[in-house]
């Protein structure tokens, strides 16, 4: 039942929180750009002003595709909120992915393909990472479920600090951060041509956006799982963490897709050499 | 006992028919006849048998062995006579080794080759046979008109589509009786026949390519085979109370140190068989021969007996040093070889690697050998064979249509075979998507290496290369949706028939995930129970997550009637320049210039020059490695 409300609030919630969370970055942005910055709601004016656009369209599946995964991210968080297993969701949230980028390549653009392409070397580098992410919450609680992470009282963070930190590094990738936002970015200095959202305009762009914003919830939600044990120190070290992604975001530029491939998978081989070190420590007698 | 010894004994039957056949209406309806009858016996093997756990019968073993020995006889001679002709003198030297092997091993000790029952069934083998009788019997029914419309394409090649299908149907004869066989000597007659009859079906166009890949296969299998009759001698000699040559006897029995040795042989011959690493290249070879014959080999026979026996043997290889380096190499190669085939853009090549892929997971869970693992396995075996078969059917189809089998010159398949594209995208997605299949089982197989010693190492490998599989069947998937303007549709004046075996497998690939829960409760779920006295499933919370998955999935579709009204187009953006729907656009001085989008292959990191050779030389000492490490525990 807790399941269930878990994934309904997440539903409503999400949208709401991830858009404020995206003004506040902005904000934040700014600041450290030495601008005054757009008011906190601006993400929601953008994406309203989207879904009054006149919907055009290269071709006319694109739409389909992209309906596709704003509804998979959407479901996928939805279950990681209402405690399910996290190696499917973590897979669920794959399969929105590979949505998205059919539908840059159904469009037959070049840009638009080129994103869909470094998209895929996106999630490439993180795939590893943020499967043993999972392995590692799992050897820390006992339990693959969400809600059992959750509710430890183990303080996972202590026995997998590697693992965090490799966490850390993908989360760039998938918040769409610099140095790691090589499929697109947010900002206009890294690129002057939108990677793979080239073809996706007015309501199809506003969809991506949402889908973008219920991911973020779910990825702060992951990161709020190291430090569960405490619910007052897991918020404040989510607020940390995601100020540190900004700073990085702020002081990087985009790197090639071949550097972003080795740091994604060299994060992973930071969390093995930590998951190896605990799992020793469980057999050798600690 | 009856339907085993029909499903062994019609193909057989259908076979020696079919060689005087020579009408293709009338060889099209013996062939589906007989995949109706083989596919409806092996369901009613199912009926029969799914809820009684493991049966034997002592079926007539004074006649039959002394048939299998003469027969195996026939064959020795008949490769040294190919060899002879074709200088191939391994195969020659091999095949002479072997029958030597075979001729002491029956003059030593004619009294350890009895068992007490040489055929059995139980759900692990009602399962193969499914595979075997369903998808083996479609891919035959797909294989005539291919056939025709092959030497169509191809007059150079001498028609001899006679024993094509003879071979093809002494082949899945040979599988059932594999499945089915309790006594090792049986089992070992058995996969000698598929052996042989993969090398008749590689070399059929006769080129010097096909020849050399034919012959290729051959060699790396009867290696194997040499270790398989390695370890029957090692089973005679030893104390017939530990098992002798009867499976059954021998997987039960307690002295697994003195039973690991001929395990290990005999999953050597298993890893050549299933094309581990470093005997992958006889599969990369194997496709010169026509695509029903590509999707035979790995889908439904040969690599997956393979499989088969190294899950079999999985309860001795189980909490073993032996068994864990049997386990890396699979776990190897499956990492290398979905690496490789980023690289590939040859979609049989693509094809085959990822098969020699999952074959490496398949035998890293055999070779682990928990009971979760042994359940993962088993649930692979099953949905690699589904999607596999449709994919390659599908490719052969899309190359008659085409004229190519270049990943790149599929774009647009959507616009222009929609039909065909829709199912090689329904095709892929069970190999690498949630909720399909292939997913379930890997991600079980994560689950389950975490709990065992060691584990780590094979749940990095999950992690690595699930990614790099993602890359590389997103990327084709991509290559099948995109919509290209300005081409022709050229599905039309397709012959009718191959198109019926096309949508049932599409049907089953989707079946599968629906059926899943059910073929794990009443097959796959008993058997490992009966064989650890332990059984493991999925959560019921996860099952009904995965279907509604699935049937969103079925639905999405629906929302194209959404987009109908909202129709304005626009060409693609071309750098602000003017351009048309197909990608032209006004370049300098008044030119019109094309546009054209290629795939990333990444060849400088995952090129099958680069990565090819390191990883067959971790395979070659890890196989080493399981023999000493067998030795050194005796």
């Amino acid at each position: 039942m807790n399941g269930i409300v878990g994934a309904v609030l997440f539903l409503i919630l999400a949208p709401l929180a991830g858009g404020l969370i995206a003004g506040i970055d902005r904000k934040i942005t700014a600041r450290m750009q030495g601008r005054v910055g757009p008011p906190i709601l601006q993400p929601f004016y953008d994406v309203g002003k989207l879904f009054e656009k006149e919907s055009v369209v290269v071709v006319t599946a694109q739409n389909f595709y992209v309906v596709a995964y704003l509804v998979f991210i959407a479901l996928s968080g939805a279950f990681f909120f209402a405690g399910g297993d996290l190696l499917l969701i973590v897979f669920a949230f794959t399969l929105a992915h590979v949505f998205l980028v059919l539908g840059a390549y159904a469009v037959h653009s070049p840009y638009s393909h080129i994103g869909a392409e470094r998209e895929l070397i996106q999630v490439m580098a993180y795939e590893p990472m943020i499967i043993l992410a999972a392995v590692g919450l799992y050897m820390v609680s006992g339990s693959f479920y969400v809600a059992d992470m959750a509710a430890t009282t183990v303080p996972a963070i202590l026995y997998l600090p590697g693992v965090f930190l490799g966490l850390a590094v993908i989360l760039a990738i998938k918040l769409r951060k610099s140095p790691f936002d090589i499929s697109t970015s947010h900002h206009a200095h890294q690129e002057i041509v939108k990677g793979i959202t080239t073809e996706f305009s007015g309501p199809t762009l506003g969809q991506i956006e949402i889908a973008h914003w219920y991911e973020n919830i779910f990825l702060l939600g992951l990161v709020y799982l190291f430090f569960a044990w405490n619910p007052v120190i897991g918020v404040v070290a989510v607020a940390v963490t995601y100020v540190a992604e900004i700073f990085i975001d702020n002081v990087t530029a985009r790197v090639r897709w071949q550097t972003a491939l080795k740091g994604g998978w060299l994060a992973a081989l930071l969390g093995i050499a930590n998951l190896a070190i605990l799992s020793y420590m469980m057999i050798g007698g600690a | 006992m009856q339907t085993l010894l029909f499903l062994i004994l019609f193909p057989i039957l259908v076979a020696c028919l079919l060689l005087f056949v020579k009408r293709t209406t009338l060889r099209y309806a013996v062939v589906a006849l007989s995949a109706l009858a083989i596919g409806g016996a092996s369901i009613y093997l199912l009926v029969q048998y799914a809820f009684e756990g493991a049966v034997y019968f002592a079926a007539p073993s004074e006649a039959a062995g002394l048939a299998m020995l003469a027969i195996e006889m026939v064959l020795a001679l008949f490769i040294i006579y190919m060899g002879a002709k074709f200088r191939n003198y391994p195969a020659i030297a091999l095949a002479v080794v072997q029958a030597a092997l075979i001729v002491y091993l029956e003059m030593t000790f004619p009294e350890n080759l009895q068992a007490a029952h040489n055929l059995f069934i139980d759900q692990f083998s009602i399962i193969m046979a499914l595979i075997i009788g369903i998808i083996g019997s479609l891919i035959a029914v797909y294989a005539v008109r291919y056939m025709e419309t092959y030497h169509h394409h191809h007059p150079e090649v001498r028609d001899r589509q006679g024993m094509f299908f003879f071979v093809t149907f002494a082949f899945i004869a040979a599988m059932f009786g594999l499945v089915f066989s309790n006594n090792l000597m049986w089992v070992f007659f058995f996969w000698e026949i598929t052996t042989i009859s993969s090398f008749l079906l590689i070399g059929y166009s006769e080129t010097d390519e096909a020849t050399r890949n034919a012959f290729r296969a051959l060699v790396m299998n009867l290696l194997g085979g040499v270790a398989f009759v390695a370890a029957l001698i090692y089973l005679a000699a030893t104390d017939p109370a530990s098992g002798g040559i009867d499976l059954a006897r021998v997987l039960a029995s307690g002295d697994t140190t003195l039973i690991l040795v001929p395990a290990v042989l005999i999953g050597f011959a298993g890893i050549t068989k299933a094309a581990l690493m470093p005997f992958s290249s006889w599969l990369l070879g194997a496709m010169v021969a026509p695509t029903p014959v590509s999707a035979l080999l790995h889908s439904s026979t040969m690599v997956k007996a393979g499989v088969y026996i190294l899950v079999r043997f999985a309860p001795i290889f189980a909490g073993t040093f032996a068994g864990f380096s049997i386990g890396l190499v699979g776990g190897v190669t499956f990492i290398v070889a979905s690496a490789i085939a980023i690289s590939q853009n040859n979609a049989k090549l693509v094809l085959a690697y990822s098969t020699i892929a999952n074959l490496g997971l398949i035998a890293a869970c055999a070779g682990v050998g928990t009971h979760m693992l042994v359940w993962a396995a088993i649930l692979l075996i099953v949905f690699h064979a589904v999607a596999k078969s449709l994919l390659f059917l599908g490719t052969g189809a899309i190359e008659h249509r085409i004229g190519s089998r270049d990943i790149e010159d599929m774009e647009g398949l959507i616009v222009r075979m929609p039909k065909m594209a829709v199912m090689m995208f329904i095709g892929i997605a069970g190999m690498f998507l949630a909720p399909f299949g292939m997913l379930i089982s890997k991600w079980a197989a994560i689950e389950a290496f975490v709990q065992v010693p060691f584990g780590l190492i094979f749940v990095a490998i999950l992690a690595y290369g699930s990614a790099v599989t993602v890359f590389f069947w997103a990327k084709w998937m991509g290559k099948l949706v995109t919509v290209t303007r300005g081409v022709e549709r050229i599905e039309k004046g397709f012959l009718e028939e191959p198109w019926a075996p096309l949508y049932i497998i599409t049907g089953l690939v989707v079946a599968a995930v629906f059926f899943f829960p059910i073929i794990s409760s009443t097959l796959i779920e008993p058997y490992v129970l009966a064989i650890y006295g332990v059984t493991t499933g999925l959560a019921q919370a996860n099952i009904a997550i995965m279907l509604l998955m699935m049937a969103l999935l079925l639905l999405l579709p629906v929302s194209f009637l959404l987009f109908r009204r909202t129709v304005k187009h626009l060409p693609a953006y071309m750098s602000g320049r003017p351009a048309t729907a197909d990608l032209r656009f006004a370049g300098s001085l008044g030119m019109t210039r094309e546009a054209q989008t290629r795939n990333y292959y990444l060849t400088d990191y995952f090129g099958e020059a680069r990565l090819f050779r390191p990883g067959a030389v971790v395979c070659t000492v890890l196989i080493l490695a399981s023999w000493i490490l067998a030795g050194v525990a005796l």
